[in-house]
């Protein structure tokens, strides 16, 4: 199969002397690292430990939902089993995925400076991750929490007896984590770039995580200062919600939502630049259309602000509110169609490869497509009425965060793989990686479609026989799927020591971070790159890569 | 066959293919519309993920590499961005409107619906018609006929769902919600919570039992407790002393509530409001809030005194009260009653507040 | 190798300094651009601030909208001498701040640690008003869910004799305002202890001159928190403090 995949010969090849990797050893060098390529590491392996526990607790759920009776686990595990999911899931790995790992580690490159604009708060980001991490790992083993993700009072305040004041707390600290990774994106965006990067010549990548920061920033303080009500009305018993009191359970619904919608543009707009750059380099073209997808990035997130309450359409927000939010959650679905365009465009007249990246990027303009479009269903009023709070939520949910932002992920973690360590992944297994994880996904959740519009609800540890078959599909997929997602694990780790050295551009991709050696240097740059060129200049690339001569190490 | 697969497979596929159904029935008057929206969201969908699946297969074996070895740098095209920003955007709009439609028909009940009212506790559902028969996780009722439920919850927040129907509510507590629906086919449907509500929410399920007409009178002949809500609602009120300020004595210390269901009011504070079931219900719990003008503000509140079935008896009382005769004869009987105290006409500024008052 | 270690392994000590502050951060080009990061952040960190009291102060709107009467009785129990007091040291407190910054703009040491002394000082005084009000409200009764009651809102109340006592129903009401007045007040106490404890480090790092040698930004920064800190305050005490008070 042809490939754009260019390595310097391996026989005399070998990694960079020195690079961030090497430049100090010890723990200590690690642990107290200002280096925004380090950090990005130690949050890759954290996410990872986190996603597989996550992933454990799907294991479970897939379990039991085999057979239609509570016989594998009782009900109130499996109430716990599917709140770890979400909980570990949505604030451990999803916010967190791409901007914290792939994100970190190029920002700086990609804008052309030595580092992000405040790497100690950088690396507080990471304490605070694993902090979280460890009071959440703390809710688990001592007893779990079974609230759902979505905390939702009273039954969150007064009707438990679990360890919700904890996760709560870990997940208030997860937040500050989130807001401090966003606030040095942006400061980095705006006063860091190098002398002649404009905002017009910066990649894609970059205005999805500015966009992505912005939500973070303005939207994560509100769920902080929500989970802070429900700590102190279960603790002390403040009545903010409590309608016995004069408070409003509705006011949680509202106070909640309005990070918790905007938190899900945060999860995919990151995916979304990574697709941007990866469906560039492998049709050797730049980005059809670059404005409309910078100005879509930037109006999703605007709009992401302005449709909370279409989680809330049954419960008893006026009808013309619910107007107001069925619209605008129309238009926010706008922008994104726009970029499934554009990027299906960057095809044409392309010169299109297959690498590993480019599968998964395709996997994602297809689930994430069909995602988008469910989310079109739920937004509209009457249909979301039979649809909400059953499994076709769950399956739409499913396609846009797992069918979208965890494939675009994976492509992101592929596509820069070699650039992070200096080696390549085994081409071979991780197409076959890519594949099994298509399959896996669509016979896991596209089953759930159906079953949503059969009526099943959401969160039911049993369910009427009739359902059976179905979730028996939706638990085969599950398997596949499973093994999709642990190869990469192993041949990436594999790679560490045996992948082939990769050379500072295997891609022969444009991007400042490929003109740099793999992996980069603690500093990036020898000197201060001027910036001359567009976005995805590949012309600028041919003529440059013809006057160089390359050389490793 | 059996001897040729395993008999295991066999039950499988049998199994299968007797309950291939990707729809729930359309047994209400409501579901074909939602269906007919769902089969409209499923083409555009077809479509569009079509149109998508296909530029990126065609654009990827026609430019792959060995066909196409050079790429063509194109910037973009305006009217392209236009073409795809404008045509999502009026089928997103159609779909807006017609789901609005559908959402305010299903949550805008009909004037003539019959009430039922539904209490959600964990774990199971409380349905009391107003006849007096009282259902647990189970709804009888006739087809053809517009049947309006009033929900609100005990404790956290419960969903009331008859996927068959297409209609869902969430019920909460501290305010009720309505949604109504008219059943169209006798049969057994499945009705669901689906809003995670603790430990037994997937228990938390029952059966719609949508009848013929002369089915439903033989079985609400049949299962009545002897007392309709509204006979509660009177017991209620009476032991509650209410009767002592809402009775038509000529120095009443409330307003009259003979007929008070479905009129406008003034307040206190200027506003004119029309008289509902949440109105209802939360004066007796907020009188504050609700103040009548022309009145002193003396009522008392019976926040912890009456459970939500209580205050269901004492709407549904007040709903179909119309004429003060019961009430004043209770009076007159009461004056020579220690338990009910302050009642005497003239009145006083004590409110009176019965103690030991029965919740049913 | 980095062009400035570069220069710096070649360049005379005078030059050296000249070249490459020794407060300047390696990934920034010169000292206006970490100066300009600095304070970009910070002002994006107050706007995280925003958003997070935004919550609160969303839900007192409606709150107040729905219980007003509620919402005066509440008011008139606290204790207007305390909430004047403490704006007027709060707002004393942003203008030593604010001279604070001067000091260290025009590397005056000994008027900067004096200033910096000062505004701990009223920001403590701050603390201490607030923690003596809790306290009293403490013993009125008045802290929701640990010991509340609602006698005192249904009797009148003998400092506003006009105000006719509440129906029990409104006057369990005011539990919902006295759980917004100690989230609120108790947020930004936070702030403050927060704040307090921050400058107290600055101070320190000042008495060794980390910031008389054109390294001011964190001493600017720090204003700006602290003068943010500060128009929250202003916010609150009219909310909270003087509702229906013009009697």
């Amino acid at each position: 199969m042809s490939t754009i995949v260019s390595l310097p010969d391996q026989s005399t090849a070998r990694l960079p002397k020195v690079s961030y990797l090497n430049k100090e050893y010890g723990l200590k060098s690690w642990l107290l690292t200002g280096d925004h390529k380090r950090i990005a590491v130690l949050y890759m392996i954290s996410i990872t430990f986190f996603f597989f526990i996550g992933g454990a607790m799907a294991a479970l759920i897939r379990l039991q939902l085999l057979t239609p009776y509570s016989d594998l686990l009782a009900e109130d595990t499996y109430n716990k089993v599917f709140t770890a999911h979400g909980l570990i899931m949505v604030f451990f790995f999803l916010v967190p995925s791409v901007p914290a790992t792939i994100g970190n580690f190029l920002i700086p490159i990609m804008v052309g400076a030595k580092d992000l604009a405040f790497p100690k708060i950088n690396l507080l980001s990471w304490y605070l991750y694993v902090a979280a991490g460890i009071m959440m790992l703390c809710v688990l083993t001592f007893g779990g929490v079974d609230t759902g993700w979505t905390f939702t009072t009273p039954l969150s305040t007064h009707y438990l007896n679990t360890n919700v004041v904890t996760a709560g707390l870990a997940v208030f600290v997860a937040g500050f984590s989130s807001i401090f990774t966003g606030l040095n994106f942006i400061v980095t965006i705006h006063r860091m770039r190098a002398p002649g990067m404009t905002w017009f010549r910066l990649p894609l990548f970059v205005w999805s995580h500015y966009a992505a920061s912005i939500l973070m920033v303005l939207g994560t303080p509100v769920l902080a200062i929500t989970l802070v009500l429900v700590v102190l009305e279960r603790t002390i018993g403040i009545g903010v919600f409590d309608p016995t009191k004069g408070g409003d359970p509705l006011l949680f619904q509202h106070l909640f939502w309005f990070y918790s919608h905007p938190a899900v543009y945060i999860m995919i707009l990151p995916g979304m630049g990574v697709i941007s750059e990866v469906i560039s380099t492998f049709s050797r073209k730049r980005v059809f259309g670059y404005t409309a997808v910078a100005f879509s990035s930037v109006a999703i997130a605007v709009f992401g602000f302005f449709v909370w309450a279409h989680h809330m359409f049954i419960m008893g927000i006026s009808n013309y509110s619910a107007l107001v939010f069925s619209l605008l959650t129309m238009l926010v679905a706008v922008p994104s169609a726009i970029k499934i365009f554009n990027w299906a465009a960057t095809l044409y007249k392309g010169s299109i490869t297959f690498e590993t990246p480019m599968l998964y990027a395709f996997g994602f303009l297809g689930l994430f497509t069909i995602g988008g479009l469910t989310g079109v269903f739920l937004g509209s009023l009457g249909m979301d009425i039979h649809l909400t709070e059953t499994y076709f939520i769950v399956a739409h949910f499913h396609f846009v965060m797992v069918g979208g932002m965890l494939m675009a992920y994976l492509a992101g973690v592929h596509f820069w793989w070699p650039k992070i360590t200096g080696r390549m992944y085994p081409e071979g297994v991780s197409r076959l990686a890519a594949v099994t994880t298509f399959i896996g996904f669509v016979l896991t959740f596209f089953p759930q479609f159906v079953l949503g519009y059969l009526g099943m609800p959401r969160r039911y540890a049993a369910y009427p026989p009739e359902f059976q078959v179905l979730n028996v599909f939706s638990s085969a997929g599950a398997t596949v799927l499973g093994i999709g997602y642990l190869l990469p694990l192993l041949y990436l780790t594999w790679s560490l020591k045996y992948g082939k050295i990769a050379g500072p551009n295997p891609w022969q991709a444009t991007g400042l971070e490929w003109q740099i050696q793999s992996p980069p240097l603690t500093e990036n740059f020898e000197k201060t790159p001027i910036v001359t060129h567009e976005a995805y200049d590949y012309e600028w690339l041919a003529n440059k890569t013809k006057n160089e001569v390359t050389t490793v190490g | 066959m059996q001897h040729f697969i395993s008999p295991v497979l066999w039950q499988f596929l049998v199994k299968w293919l007797t309950h291939f159904a990707i729809f729930p029935p359309e047994a209400s008057t409501i579901a074909p519309y939602a269906d007919a929206l769902y089969f409209f969201l499923i083409v555009i969908s077809v479509i569009g993920l079509g149109a998508v699946a296909f530029l990126v297969a065609f654009f990827s074996i026609r430019y792959r590499q060995s066909r196409n070895p050079v790429a063509t740098q194109i910037e973009g095209s305006t009217l392209l961005e236009a073409t795809w920003t404008i045509i999502p955007l009026i089928l997103f709009m159609i779909t807006f409107v017609w789901g609005a439609l559908l959402y305010f028909r299903i949550y805008s009940p009909p004037p003539n619906a019959m009430n039922i009212y539904v209490v959600g506790k964990q774990w199971m559902w409380k349905i009391e018609h107003p006849g007096g028969q009282h259902e647990i996780n189970a709804l009888h009722i006739p087809i053809d006929q517009p049947i309006q439920l009033t929900l609100i919850s005990q404790d956290v927040f419960h969903s009331f769902s008859v996927p068959a129907f297409r209609v869902k509510r969430e019920v909460i507590p501290g305010r009720y919600n309505t949604v109504w629906f008219e059943a169209t086919r006798p049969g057994v449907y499945h009705l669901f919570c689906t809003q995670y509500c603790g430990t037994l929410h997937s228990q938390m399920i029952g059966w719609v039992y949508a009848m013929k007409p002369e089915d439903y009178q033989a079985w609400a002949a049949g299962s009545t407790s002897g007392h309709s809500l509204a006979q509660n609602g009177e017991r209620l009120f009476a032991s509650l002393g209410c009767n002592s300020c809402h009775n038509s004595t000529p120095n009443a210390h409330g307003p009259n509530l003979a007929n008070v269901y479905g009129s406008h009011v003034q307040l206190a504070n200027g506003q004119v409001t029309t008289v509902d079931d949440a109105f209802l219900r939360d004066t007796i719990l907020n009188p504050t809030l609700h103040e009548v003008a022309g009145y002193a503000p003396i009522m008392p509140t019976y926040q912890g005194q009456v459970s939500e079935d209580g205050l269901i008896d004492l709407v549904e009382y007040i709903k179909r009260l119309d004429s003060n005769y019961r009430i004043d004869q209770t009076i007159d009987n009461s004056a020579g009653q220690p338990v009910q105290t302050g009642a005497t006409p003239g009145g006083t500024s004590a409110p009176p507040l019965a103690p030991g008052a029965v919740k049913p | 190798m980095d062009s400035h270690a570069i220069a710096a392994q070649t360049a005379e000590p005078a030059q050296l300094e000249h070249e490459h502050p020794a407060f300047l951060r390696h990934h920034f080009e010169n000292v206006a651009q970490q100066r300009e990061a600095a304070t970009f952040g910070m002002w994006l960190f107050l706007l995280t601030e925003i958003m997070f009291f935004g919550g609160l102060f969303c839900a007192y709107l409606i709150f107040r909208n729905w219980y007003y009467p509620a919402f005066v009785a509440g008011s008139h129990t606290l204790h207007i001498w305390a909430g004047t007091l403490n704006t007027t040291l709060l707002i004393i407190s942003s203008f030593t701040m604010a001279m604070a910054v001067h000091a260290a703009e025009v590397r005056h040491r000994t008027p900067l640690l004096r200033w910096m002394i000062i505004t701990i000082v009223l920001g403590c005084g701050f603390l201490c008003v607030k923690a003596y009000e809790w306290h009293d409200e403490w013993v009125n009764h008045h802290v929701p869910g640990l010991n509340f009651s609602i006698r005192e809102f249904t009797h009148t109340n003998p400092a506003y004799p006009a105000d006719k006592p509440l129906a029990p129903d409104m006057a369990e009401k005011t539990q919902i305002y006295y759980s917004l007045y100690f989230v609120m007040t108790g947020m930004h106490a936070l702030h403050m202890i927060i704040g307090v404890g921050l400058l107290t480090i600055l101070l320190i790092r000042a008495r060794a001159g980390a910031f008389t040698n054109g390294h001011i930004a964190p001493v600017e920064n720090f204003g700006l928190y602290w003068h943010f800190v500060d128009i929250v305050w202003i916010f609150l005490f009219p909310l909270l403090y003087l509702i229906s008070r013009h009697q």
